[in-house]
């Protein structure tokens, strides 16, 4: 929960003030001459390399984990708004813990230029309306709160009422400890509002991407009319930790990655971040 | 008996009054005055402990190896029990259980989460931790329910969905997310209890309902105490801190909104008194059920939906406001 993603992206928000987000591809924020270190081989290559690559290493394939912003600007034809940024998390329990959740999210505020765990924005896909909801697991580890559950709503609501297709794209620890049964009853929450935008017969698609797991996977990221995932993800309900401690035996190697649930049924496919745009619209073809 | 930490003064109090009731069954010597007198002082002092329980108390009564779990409940409230077993695609759960019950004149589907009686038992119902199967059963009788026209009970008592390779491979995530997307939509009445734990989603995997309740001395959560202090605090040490940060006690639930009400246990628990708690819950389910089917069902699976849908706490700001 605590991990912090390797990749920040920079810039965008001045765009964002402009209230219209224009898509670049490459950011010129970050000074192209700087390494970047992949997180699965330790192999570096330069940023330009590995930005022009769609943040996959170019060595090994590894798709490391990007932000909200990534995904738009990889999926979007051009410009996209974005949606119900008028929501903000605050410490209604008065949760602490070492940390007072207040200042988690004042941390994450700092640390993030995202205000939540999740970002809505609608675009254009290959010309095709698209609204994507995208998962930033910097924001405190992708956390599902009541901020999270209710853009969700409010994104299905808007599909359902304007007859856009929905992406979720899934990327989280679990649900937010730090709102107690509040976060647990997204679930329940956003599992229900799903069977409107089903009944609407209005797609809706789950990519899910390293990590999902816990409450974000037992609800809205496993309900798409199809699922499918980045290369490699972790993905799974219980964390591989909390099965370790409680089998008290070694998992097996691949246990939990995208290819293990695509193996077991649970996946329509898996699909590489550079193909991703290309197969979205393929797949809005048909739906 | 079996006396929680926070019970021992009553410990000393329940042996003082054996040794005197064995006094009085021996000799002629007249007990009952004494006898009397010992029992005003129990039931002060367990009003004592019990008033001012905190969220970790709470949490130790909802898992008293005493208390009452799905299947003794069934067996008092129930006329006819039929059990039903099976997924259909790969075994039968044993850690959830469910069947077609006859409650005195009320038809219905029973489904909860079994814990085991004896350390045998306990094993065989895997602690009451469901795999993908118990909670692809318990889908599958409520489509009997909505088939038939039979309302459900969830009885919901989980230290967890089962945390396992299998349980993986099988898809625990998959099978809690089915769940709560067929039981939003399920046309029939639907009313939970829980009855002991409610433990993240292994037990909203039961707990979309119409109705939720919560036993008094029960906890929904998130996360349980002892996690939450392993993951925020990264010690074991912390769990009563936890449980008082999570606020996951019936009155809080209550409080918040996220449950339709509090049934009261016996002084002490429902493990003081097992038979008045399944008579409460008899009479407490009746009730609900038949208040429930005189609402037309598209109007109760949108209020369903509509009360899940507004469940969580934000704030909202104007968008300059964003920084
Ligand atoms: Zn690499």
């Amino acid at each position: 929960m605590e991990e912090e993603s390797t990749v920040q992206s920079k810039g965008w928000f001045k765009r964002l003030k402009e209230g219209i987000q224009t898509a670049t591809k490459h950011k010129k924020e970050v000074p192209d001459g700087v390494w970047f270190k992949c997180d699965s081989c330790k192999e570096t290559s330069t940023v330009k390399e590995i930005k022009e690559n769609f943040y996959i290493c170019p060595k090994c394939g590894y798709h490391s984990r990007i932000g909200s912003h990534d995904y738009f600007d990889i999926i979007f034809d051009a410009s996209f708004n974005l949606l119900f940024e008028h929501l903000k998390s605050y410490d209604f329990l008065a949760f602490t813990d070492l940390k007072g959740y207040g200042d988690r999210l004042q941390n994450a505020y700092e640390k993030n230029e995202v205000s939540e765990a999740i970002t809505v924005a609608e675009g254009k896909c290959h010309s095709r309306r698209l609204v994507v909801a995208a998962m930033d697991f910097s924001f405190i580890g992708g956390s599902m709160g009541s901020v999270v559950g209710e853009k969700i709503a409010l994104a299905i609501e808007h599909c359902t009422n304007h007859k856009i297709p929905l992406l979720i794209i899934s990327k989280s620890g679990g649900a937010r400890m730090m709102e107690s049964a509040f976060s647990l009853m997204q679930l329940a929450k956003t599992s229900a509002l799903l069977t409107k935008l089903a009944q609407a017969k209005i797609p809706y698609l789950s990519l899910l991407s390293d990590p999902t797991t816990g409450g974000v996977t037992a609800s809205f990221a496993m309900l798409g009319d199809l699922n499918f995932a980045e290369p490699q993800a972790l993905i799974g309900f219980a964390g591989p930790r909390v099965i370790k401690e409680t089998i008290k035996k070694d998992l097996p190697e691949g246990f939990q990655t995208s290819e293990f649930l695509l193996e077991h049924g649970f996946l329509d496919f898996i699909v590489a971040r550079d193909q991703l745009k290309d197969r979205l619209a393929d797949l809005l073809y048909f739906l | 008996m079996v006396f929680l930490e926070f019970e021992k003064p009553l410990e000393s109090l329940y042996e003082q009054l054996e040794k005197i009731t064995q006094v009085g069954q021996e000799g002629d010597l007249d007990v009952d005055p004494m006898v009397k007198e010992l029992e005003t002082k129990i039931r002060k002092k367990r009003k004592e402990i019990y008033d001012s329980l905190t969220g970790w108390q709470k949490v130790q009564l909802s898992r008293h190896p005493e208390r009452p779990y799905t299947l003794y409940y069934i067996s008092q409230i129930c006329d006819k029990f039929i059990e039903l077993h099976g997924d259909r695609r790969y075994s039968d759960d044993k850690a959830i259980v469910g069947g077609l019950a006859k409650i005195s004149g009320t038809k219905a589907i029973v489904i909860g989460h079994q814990k085991g009686v004896n350390t045998k038992m306990r094993q065989f119902r895997n602690f009451g931790m469901a795999n993908p199967e118990g909670y692809r059963k318990a889908l599958r009788l409520m489509r009997i329910a909505e088939k038939f026209g039979l309302p459900v009970v969830c009885l919901i008592d989980t230290p967890g969905a089962y945390p396992g390779i299998e349980a993986e491979e099988r898809g625990q995530a998959e099978a809690i997310a089915r769940n709560l997307f067929e039981m939003a939509q399920l046309r029939t009445q639907i009313v939970c209890y829980v009855i002991g734990e409610g433990a993240s989603g292994g037990a909203i995997g039961l707990g979309l309902g119409d109705a939720v309740y919560m036993f008094e001395n029960t906890w929904y959560s998130v996360i349980s105490p002892e996690s939450c202090s392993s993951i925020l605090w990264r010690s074991w040490d912390y769990k009563e801190q936890a449980a008082e940060a999570l606020k996951l006690t019936s009155d809080h639930m209550l409080e918040f909104g996220l449950i339709d009400g509090i049934v009261k246990e016996p002084l002490g628990g429902a493990h003081t008194d097992p038979e008045a708690m399944a008579a409460t819950l008899k009479k407490h389910l009746k009730q609900t059920i038949s208040k429930l089917k005189k609402i037309e069902i598209e109007e109760l699976i949108d209020m369903r939906i509509k009360k899940f849908r507004n469940m969580g706490k934000f704030q909202e700001t104007s968008d300059q406001e964003m920084e």
